[in-house]
Order: structure tokens, then C-alpha cells, then sequence
């Protein structure tokens, strides 16, 4: 780590939960390779780890690479990809599906999209316990109820027998977490969870996913293209652009104004084009894009 | 000039049983910027469409350029008031070259010497002319969004409603887009109404903004009241602590 | 060859004509992608051929009768036979192949606007026009096509136009449900408010926005539907509904060859083929076509 370790350092002690080096995601279209993520390489440990980038930096793709749900004509090509010392490379289909959803989640941006809109959003959690769980259904509903106050839903009996279009959109998301989490995974992938939702809301949902890394030493990858909300709620930041990491840095270090010459000029570039309500200014800083940072 | 450019007085607008926007008065003066917060059911999109008159659920007195406006708009209305939307890759006609959504204005209103003012339109939003005949899905979001704006200022109006004018896009595209609406209202002393939902914009483009929850006006405030930290309902205050980013308890 | 292809692919068309043919051009590449569709279109374009050089094609005058050569089976002189009037079957199916592309160019020209119109007005209009229009869709839609046909040639009497009038009164209401679906969606985009607030007539709108985004999904569902046009027309031909003798139809002449089909099957048996063959090809044309211009 080329930085000072941030806060939770004790926890990276141990075994990370995830090694990547030098993750590769290539689309073959009849007009080329594009070329989406080009040689990535992190460790994840009990922390939460943001990664930030603009529409196609590949940070969406670093997410679902992890989780194999790439889909075809995308491949996935990595030097190493171990999680808890199980090789994700040489793992067969089905091992790796049963990892995925019971040791390593994903919540994605709009629950709308991603509950059934036929059943209860009661049901599909105590299905998601069940499916990784021996239990019986009293048993599931009772973990269910339990995971949706967990989520600071204040009425978890009348949350369970709703179906998914009764419930809000910060509501659909706190049940798309819960649903994610009652597997207990070791690992969520959350890709842009709040950006659907309001400000205030949007807070109450970053409070849950911190309690839940405190509180179960879970590994967080909060990906996202806000770098307020990352610098604000990340331990340590990757910056991506073009498929590549630019830099990566102890979140704080972000705001910190006398760290400004060691950070990397893309960085800085989106940090000044954002208004600020501290430093207005006429007009506000445009980015310029080196093509020696993708060399 | 004398009197507001735009003015709305108790405006109310129910869509069946749903009440969303209550008794709404503002005035924004000619050549100001005025921002509309708040989340989403506040209302704030509901109000510009009503001003924009593609809303005609309403009652209450809405008045622009000092004439008291009727449900159906007249032609020279929409010469004086255009709007910009949201979701750069919903406004544009997926079958229409940029030609096309730039001359259609020039068609409706009988205008002559489109060729002239459609260069002059482009350039005014720094598209190059080489992206005249290009169709919208040989666009990226941002040149979409420059698309959008020339096409609004083809008439050239003395209003723009703008309703999230760059929420849809990056942060890089979303400073030049800003930059641009910022130097267009400088050339031509527009008048502007920018509906968001964030406060750091709305404080970057307007002098004043309405806080909306609801359906109601909760606080009306200065730019510089915003950037003070100052505002005098909970609301507002609280709304502006969300939008500083997560805080850790402790 | 390469300058064309530049001048078709180049990102910026210098003009409004190089910009619609680049769009063709691209549509074009797709297309030719689907084997199926290029097959279809083939199909199409050799009844198109076979139509227009007819008389060139038919080795015989198809309303020539010759009873000395009655029921001939297929020879090197009757390739197809010959039917109970000794007429070249070949060269009726040559020439019948003129008689199907009337029937569904008058289809299409009359349906095709007409439902477009209709659907894509109720669409936008929506309100009482709209439960108006949409109530008499549901009317022609409640019998089966070939039922009301009927009735309406039986009204206005057997014969060719007749019955393309009356397949065209029953073959619009479809179109309309089409467009006012269509129209449904494209009404609450943001680019239909946007001419809205140009200050352009609704008739402007519906006319040079709603209706060319329309216009794919019929073309498709129109090349798809000229299968059953052709059948519908060949079902009131082979119930001496439609086309009158001599004139040779394809369902006709099935119908003049159902007496003799266990002892003369090619009389029947060729125009039933010919028939299938150029729905198979409208239907082939109609996917194809489905899967480029859908795709917006």
C-alpha cells in the first residue's frame, strides 16, 4: 500500500478478504476489443473501500467481474482473484454460484429492478435465507422480520406482506439490502445503492451499511460517482478512469487541502469541477484528460 | 421592464385525489436565476411544467412577462419561455438529426434564414458543425444536452425553465454544461428558473432559491443565506446537513 | 466503392440526404445479417420480378383454353400441367402472381394509413375521441376476419375489388391498437413536450413526431400481416367470393382444382404452393425487418 494505513487497520492484519491483481474485463464486438476494465489490483479487508470513476471508468464492471456476472461476449481475465484464500480463477460454475449471494452480495442501484414484482418482499427474503440455509419457513420469516428491523424498518410484520410496488424507493432499498445481508456474505458489492434516492433518505441507508461493517466486520465495496458520498463515508478510495485505477487513497486524504500536491491531477480535475458552496466561483473548472494516464 | 418575468399566485395543481403542488407564490424578477430544492414529490418539476404550460391541471394566477397566462398558450409565449430537460436521452427525437430538432422551431414560427441561425445556435452551445446531421444516438449525453439547450435557444426566449438540467450526467460534463447556461445568461440576460435537487448547483447558478417539501414553499433564501449555513426552517437546515455527505455518530 | 462506403459511414454527414442514407446504409448492414430475412426478401423480389415480366415468363396466354389438352400431368411442355380447361397452370400462376400483388398493395395503401391515423390520434388526443375511436376497433375486432369479409362481399357483391375492399375494412382496426400503443409511450416523452412547447398544432405533432416513430412497428406488422391478407384473399377466391373467373387467383384456382385433387393433384396442389411460398417470404421479411427497425 503505497499510503498510511487508514482507521480499522487492525483488521487488515489478518487475511483480506480479497485479493485482485490485475483484473482484466475485455467485450469482443465485431468492431474490437473494448477494453472495459485493463488491469486492475486491490485487497479488500473489513473496511469499506469506495471506488469512484465517471460513466465508463469500468467501476460498475470491477463490481460484477468479482461476482462473475459478466455476460457474454465479456470476459473476465485476472493474474489472481482469491477470496478468503479460496482461487475465484480455477473455481468451478457452481462452487462460484453458490459463493455468490451466501459469502459475497451485491445490492444494486434500483430495487424496482431487481425485486419480483409478484411476491412479497417478505417472501423473497425468507427465500434468499432459505436458499443458503437449512431452516424451516417459520424460522426464515422470523430471520426475515428480524433482518427488515435491522434495516430500521419501523413496521416489519406490515413491510413483510407488501409487495414490491407498495413500498418507496429508500424502503425498496433498505428490503433489497436486507435481502442481500441475511445471508450474512462476508463481502457486499453495493453499485451506486443511493444514487435512486433523496438526500435525507440516502443518509439512513449509508447508516445501515456502516452499522453493518462495525458491527459484523463485513467487507464493503461502495461503488459510486459521487466523490462527496465516498469521501464522507469510504475508508480508502480507488479513482477510476478508462479501466484503470489512477490512484488509490485513505479517504480523508481526499478532502485534506494540503495533501493536494501528491494526489493524482485526475483526481484533482474531478474534485475542481464540482460547485462548491464553501468556495463559490464564477465559473467552474473544466477536465482535462491525459491520454498518457491510460499509457 | 417593469414587474416580474415570471410570477404564479396560490397556484395549486392536483392530479386526481393527489394534491402536489399548494398554494405556491414566487416572483423572479427579469435577468435573475431562481432555483427550485427539494426531493423528489416536492412538487418542484410539477411547478415548471405548469409554468412552462404543459401542465393544465392548475388553478391559481401564473403571469409572465406581466401578461396573466391562460391554460392554452399563445405563440408568443412560446417564443419568450423554453425549457430544458432532465434526461438528455429522452428530449431529443430519436429519429431527427440535429438539423431536423433545430429547424422544427424556425418551421412552427414561420421564421426565415434558418441555415444562418441554426450555425449560430450550434456554435453559441460549442457543437462543432460537422455534428449537424449527426442523429441523437451518435451523441454522447453531454453533446445531447448542448443539443437540447440550442434547440431552447433557437427562438431566442428571454426565460429558460431548466428542470435538472446536468443530473443526468458526469460531474466533468456537468461543470461545462453549467458553465455554458452560466455565459449564455450572461450574453443575453436571460431570465432562469433551475429546479434540482442539489443545493451546491442550485447555490453555483441562482441568487435565490424556494425550499420545496411536499408541495409547499417551506423557505424562500439568498444564495449567499444558503452558503452561510443560515437557513430559518428545520427543513432547509436539515436538507442542507444531508447534502454534506455521511457523518459517523461520535 | 470505398468512397461510398465512407460517404455512407462517415460520422459527419455533411447534409440531410447523407444523413438518411447513412441511416439506411446501417440498417441495411444489420438486415443482411439474418440469413432468414434475406431469404424472405428475396422471395418478395422475385414475386415483384415474376409480376412484372409476366407475360415474358408464361410460356402460354393463361386464359387460352385447349380441351384437347385437359388434366395434363406435368410435362417439359405444361411444366405445372394443365387445369380442366386445359389451360398451362404455369402460366395462370405466372400471371396470378400480378393478381396477389394488387390485391395487397390496394390492402396496404388502404390500410395502412387509415390505421395509423386513427391509432395514433386516439393515442394522443386520448379523452372521448379516444374511447370513440378505440370503441369502434373493438367492434370489427370481435368477429373473425374471414367471417366479416364475407359479410361485407356478400353486401357489396363477388369480384377482385370487392373483396380487397372488403379485406381492407377488416384488416385497419389491428393497425390502429398498434399505433395507439405506440403513441401511448411516445406521448409522455420529454421530446414530445419539448415541440409542445415550440407552440406546434397538435395536428404537427402527431403527424411529423408520433407518426414516424409509429411507422416502423407497421411496416413490420404489416409485412407480417400480408400472409394472412394473401390467405384471406385466396379463402374468398377459392369460395368464388373474390376474383371471378377467368382471372387467375391463386385461391380460385385451388378451388376449380378441389374436384379433381385425389386423381389430378397438380392442379390444385401448384397455386397451394405458390401461395405458401410467398406468405413464407412476407413472413421471413417481416422478422427481419422487425429486428432492425425496432431496434431504435
Amino acid at each position: 500500500m503505497m499510503h498510511p494505513t487508514p482507521p480499522l487497520s487492525s483488521a487488515m492484519t489478518e487475511q483480506p478478504l480479497l485479493e485482485l491483481d490485475n483484473l482484466r474485463v475485455n467485450f469482443h464486438t465485431p468492431t474490437g476489443i473494448v477494453r472495459a476494465v485493463r488491469g486492475l489490483s486491490f485487497t479488500l479487508g473489513r473496511e469499506r473501500l469506495g471506488i469512484v470513476g465517471e460513466s465508463g471508468s469500468g467501476k460498475s464492471m470491477t463490481g460484477r467481474a468479482i461476482l462473475d456476472l459478466i455476460p457474454p461476449p465479456g470476459e473476465v481475465l485476472a493474474d489472481r482473484m482469491v477470496y478468503r484464500g479460496q482461487d475465484l480463477l480455477t473455481m468451478d460454475r457452481r462452487s462460484r454460484r453458490k459463493l455468490r449471494g451466501r459469502h459475497i452480495s451485491m445490492v444494486m442501484q434500483d430495487p424496482k429492478f431487481s425485486l419480483n414484482p409478484v411476491q412479497t418482499v417478505g417472501s423473497q427474503i425468507a427465500e434468499a435465507y432459505r436458499v443458503h440455509h437449512k431452516a424451516s419457513a417459520r424460522e426464515a420469516k422470523e430471520r426475515s422480520l428480524g433482518m427488515l428491523e435491522a434495516v430500521q424498518i419501523r413496521e416489519p410484520a406490515r413491510v413483510y406482506d407488501l409487495y414490491p410496488h407498495e413500498v418507496s424507493g429508500g424502503m425498496g432499498q433498505r428490503v433489497m439490502i436486507a435481502m442481500m445481508l441475511i445471508a450474512e456474505p462476508d463481502i457486499l458489492i453495493a453499485d451506486e445503492p443511493t444514487s435512486a434516492l433523496d438526500v435525507t433518505v440516502q443518509l439512513q441507508v449509508l447508516k445501515i451499511l456502516d452499522d453493518l461493517v462495525t458491527s459484523r466486520g463485513m467487507g464493503l465495496i461502495f461503488i459510486s460517482h459521487d466523490l462527496h458520498l465516498v469521501q464522507s463515508f469510504c475508508d480508502r478510495v480507488i479513482v477510476m478512469y478508462g479501466g484503470k485505477a489512477m490512484e488509490t487513497l485513505p479517504a480523508a486524504e481526499l478532502a485534506d487541502e494540503s495533501a493536494r500536491a501528491r494526489r493524482h491531477p485526475y483526481t484533482l480535475g474531478l474534485l475542481g469541477c464540482l460547485p462548491d458552496l464553501d468556495h463559490p466561483k464564477a465559473k467552474l473548472a473544466t477536465l482535462e484528460r491525459d491520454p498518457a494516464w491510460l499509457a | 421592464m417593469t414587474g416580474p418575468a415570471i410570477a404564479t399566485e396560490r397556484l395549486n395543481v392536483s392530479f386526481a385525489d393527489n394534491h402536489v403542488v399548494k398554494d405556491l407564490s414566487l416572483s423572479v424578477q427579469p435577468g435573475e436565476s431562481f432555483g427550485i430544492v427539494g426531493e423528489s414529490g416536492s412538487g418542484k418539476s410539477t411547478v415548471l411544467r405548469v409554468l412552462a404550460g404543459l401542465n393544465r391541471d392548475w388553478s391559481g394566477e401564473v403571469a409572465i412577462l406581466g401578461k396573466s397566462q391562460p391554460r392554452q398558450r399563445d405563440k408568443a409565449f412560446h417564443r419568450a419561455v423554453q425549457m430544458v430537460f432532465q434526461d438528455p436521452y429522452g428530449s431529443l427525437h430519436p429519429k431527427k438529426t440535429v438539423d431536423d430538432a433545430l429547424a422544427e422551431p424556425l418551421t412552427i414560427h414561420g421564421i426565415g434564414d434558418a441555415e444562418a441561425r441554426i450555425g449560430r445556435a450550434m456554435a453559441d452551445v460549442g457543437l462543432p458543425p460537422s455534428f449537424r446531421f449527426r442523429y441523437p444516438h451518435q451523441l454522447s449525453g453531454g453533446q445531447r444536452q448542448r443539443v437540447a439547450i440550442a434547440r431552447a435557444l433557437v427562438l431566442e426566449p428571454s426565460i429558460l425553465l431548466l428542470d435538472e438540467p446536468t443530473s443526468a450526467l458526469d460531474v466533468s460534463i456537468q461543470a461545462e454544461v453549467l458553465n455554458l447556461l452560466t455565459s449564455l445568461r450572461r450574453q443575453r440576460n436571460l431570465t432562469y428558473i433551475l429546479v434540482s435537487h442539489d443545493l451546491a448547483v442550485v447555490a453555483h447558478m441562482c441568487e435565490r432559491l424556494l425550499v420545496m417539501q411536499f408541495g409547499r414553499g417551506v423557505e424562500e433564501m439568498t444564495a449567499q443565506t444558503l452558503a452561510a449555513r443560515n437557513p430559518q426552517t428545520d427543513y432547509a437546515r436539515q436538507l442542507l446537513v444531508a447534502s454534506e455527505g455521511f457523518k459517523r455518530a461520535g | 466503392m470505398t468512397t461510398w462506403t465512407e460517404y455512407l459511414t462517415t460520422d459527419s454527414p455533411q447534409s440531410r440526404r447523407q444523413a438518411r442514407l447513412g441511416q439506411l446504409y446501417r440498417q441495411w448492414l444489420a438486415f443482411r445479417r439474418n440469413r432468414l430475412a434475406v431469404i424472405g426478401l428475396g422471395i418478395v423480389v422475385a414475386l415483384l420480378l415474376v409480376a412484372a415480366f409476366a407475360p415474358l415468363i408464361a410460356p402460354f396466354d393463361p386464359l387460352a383454353q385447349n380441351l384437347d389438352r385437359r388434366l395434363m400431368p406435368p410435362s417439359a411442355v405444361n411444366w405445372f400441367g394443365t387445369d380442366s380447361l386445359g389451360r398451362d397452370i404455369f402460366s395462370r400462376i405466372v400471371h396470378g402472381a400480378r393478381v396477389t400483388l394488387v390485391i395487397v398493395i390496394m390492402v396496404v395503401i388502404m390500410v395502412g394509413p387509415v390505421g395509423l391515423l386513427i391509432g395514433a390520434t386516439s393515442g394522443y388526443l386520448g379523452g372521448w375521441v379516444d374511447r370513440a375511436l378505440m370503441r369502434v376497433t373493438d367492434i370489427f375486432l370481435a368477429f373473425p376476419r374471414l367471417v366479416l369479409a364475407l359479410a361485407f362481399v356478400a353486401a357489396l357483391g363477388p369480384g377482385l375489388e370487392n373483396a380487397v375492399i372488403a379485406i381492407a375494412i377488416t384488416a385497419w382496426p389491428p393497425y390502429a391498437r398498434v399505433a395507439r400503443a405506440e403513441t401511448l409511450i411516445i406521448r409522455q416523452q420529454d421530446y414530445i413536450a419539448a415541440v409542445r412547447l415550440q407552440g406546434a398544432s397538435q395536428w404537427r405533432i402527431v403527424w411529423k413526431h408520433v407518426v414516424p416513430l409509429c411507422l416502423p412497428s407497421l411496416i413490420v406488422r404489416t409485412t407480417l400481416d400480408m400472409a394472412g391478407i394473401i390467405l384471406t384473399a385466396a379463402g374468398l377466391g377459392f369460395l368464388g367470393l373474390g376474383a371471378q373467373p377467368p382471372i387467375p387467383e391463386w385461391g380460385a384456382m385451388i378451388s376449380a382444382g378441389r374436384e379433381q385433387i385425389f386423381d389430378q393433384w397438380w392442379v390444385a396442389t401448384f397455386p397451394g404452393v405458390a401461395i405458401c411460398i410467398v406468405a413464407l417470404g412476407f413472413n421471413l421479411l417481416g422478422d427481419g425487418l422487425r429486428d432492425v427497425m425496432d431496434a431504435r
